[in-house]
């Protein structure tokens, strides 16, 4: 039968999770229920956290660190993260939104993940607890490919800089059914212009890998250059690059190839989906 | 495993329970407190026939973890009509038929419900957008979005 730990602070949690094989922890719980709901999560203890400083937000400034436990609908409800609310809007209905948490989107299998998409366009770094230390940074990528591997330990939050020109910034998750519907794939963009030549681009891709991915290939095209229609051209040609899609109920792989450099396209040209 | 002790106000009143620890809200309040309002769809999230109130959020009951609820208000459709007067929601989901079987009625209103208490005065796209973690087989959804406009237009309907 499965157990419960509540814990009032991080390294609590933390210190478990490092110590006990067995020991997961629950977030919103939108997949961590489905599991016990169905029975496939029948043994070991579900690690509750309730620390405060699991849900604070520090969104003023240039540098923005958001708690692992905060949800799609605290993101929503904060001015100041605007650039993130097409993102946060993306994950499920209003009730899902109540629940679900960035942390829990990090670990969420693909094609979800929709919301992490976003955080490594921004270049986010992930700050993981292991026992009872303190916590330390990694850049969110190398955190999603030691993922598959498991046994991080606890995220307690993500980092990363607020984008100077958010207007610069672009998510978009592509879907069959609207306004809600699980990704066929999903983009995000970061191209800061810098003298009317975009400078330093960081290109995300959802659900065209086993976990979000960024896309090199994009990014080299479109470095140093205008965001003309030979740029774009380029970084279409260079799309597919590193991704791996699955065939699944919502799609099949050779679908999301034809249809992620359509999209892509109409992103970086401005036009709608 | 020991059971935990569990409370919260259901409906304005308290209630007090135990609970297996990873149960969920859904079976706390139908077999563990006798409120049969919120329904059993899937368990999966996807349905949102589940759907609850807590601290004025919506929330899927079957994903909620039930300890999570200790000392917090949860609202089901048990207790929206006052004594015999129905909410203006239920009221406009009779008078536009937005309930063939039913079996989705308690997840769209309290859904509508959620939405109506920040936003009195909401687009249609808003209607659409605040439901659309709740599937209806039945009506297409048309009387549903139809019923929750014109509550919000009623007199009283911003009443929690
Ligand atoms: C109806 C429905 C629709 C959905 N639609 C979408 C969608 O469109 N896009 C999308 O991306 N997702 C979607 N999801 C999936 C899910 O809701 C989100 O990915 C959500 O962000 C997961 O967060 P959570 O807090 O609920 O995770 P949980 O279920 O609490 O946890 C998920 C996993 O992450 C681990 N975990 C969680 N937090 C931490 C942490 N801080 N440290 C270490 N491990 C942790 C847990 O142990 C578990 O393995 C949907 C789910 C449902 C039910
Ligand atoms: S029973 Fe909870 S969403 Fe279907
Ligand atoms: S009325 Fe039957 S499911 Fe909506």
């Amino acid at each position: 039968m499965l157990d419960l730990r509540t814990c009032t602070s991080l390294s609590e949690a933390a210190g478990i999770l490092s110590g006990d094989r067995q020991a997961l922890l629950i977030g919103g719980g939108t997949l961590v229920m489905r599991d016990v709901n169905e029975g496939r999560l029948t043994e070991g203890t579900l690690v509750r956290v309730t620390d405060p400083a699991f849900r604070q937000m520090s969104t003023g400034g240039a540098r923005i660190e958001l708690g692992a436990g905060v949800t799609m609908a605290m993101v929503l409800a904060n001015r100041e993260l605007a650039f993130l609310h097409a993102a946060a809007r993306a994950i499920g209905g209003p009730a899902v939104r109540t629940m679900a948490t960035i942390g829990g989107n990090l670990f969420a299998a693909a094609p979800y993940g929709d919301f992490t998409v976003a955080l490594l366009a921004l270049d986010a770094q992930v700050v993981l607890q292991s026992g009872y230390g303190s916590g330390r940074a990694v850049p969110l990528e190398d955190f999603l490919s030691a993922r598959e591997r498991g046994g991080q330990g606890l995220v307690t939050a993500v980092q990363f800089a607020r984008p100077q020109n958010p207007a610069e910034f672009h998510f978009r998750k592509i879907s069959r059914v609207k306004p809600k519907g699980i990704s066929l794939l999903s983009i995000a963009t970061h191209l800061p212009l810098s003298g009317g030549r975009v400078a330093q681009p960081r290109v995300a891709y959802g659900a065209m890998a086993p976990t979000p991915i960024r896309a090199r290939g994009v990014e080299r095209a479109l470095d140093g250059k205008p965001l003309d229609q030979s740029a774009i051209q380029a970084a279409k040609q260079a799309a597919l690059e590193g991704c791996r899609p699955a065939t699944d109920a919502i799609a099949s792989e050779w679908y999301r190839r034809e249809i992620l450099p359509v999209h892509l396209g109409r992103l970086l040209a401005g036009e709608p989906r | 495993m020991a059971k935990l002790p569990l409370q919260f106000r259901l409906n304005g009143s308290d209630r007090a329970t135990f609970v297996d620890p990873a149960s969920n809200l859904l079976d706390t309040l139908r077999r563990g407190l006798g409120d049969f309002g919120p329904k059993y769809g899937c368990g999966q999230g996807t349905c949102g026939v589940c759907t609850v109130l807590v601290d004025g959020e919506p929330q899927l009951a079957c994903l909620t973890l039930a300890v999570s609820c200790e000392g917090r208000q949860i609202e089901t459709t048990s207790g929206m009509a006052d004594g015999p007067n129905l909410h203006p929601l239920q009221d406009a989901f009779m008078d536009h038929f937005a309930a063939q079987c039913g079996f989705c009625t308690p997840g769209m209103l309290t859904a509508a419900r959620a939405l109506l208490a920040k936003n009195p005065q909401p687009s249609r796209e808003e209607v659409v957008e605040a439901i659309s973690g709740n599937i209806c087989r039945c009506t297409g959804y048309e009387p549903i979005i139809a019923a929750i406009l014109a509550a919000a237009n009623a007199p009283g309907a911003r009443r929690a």
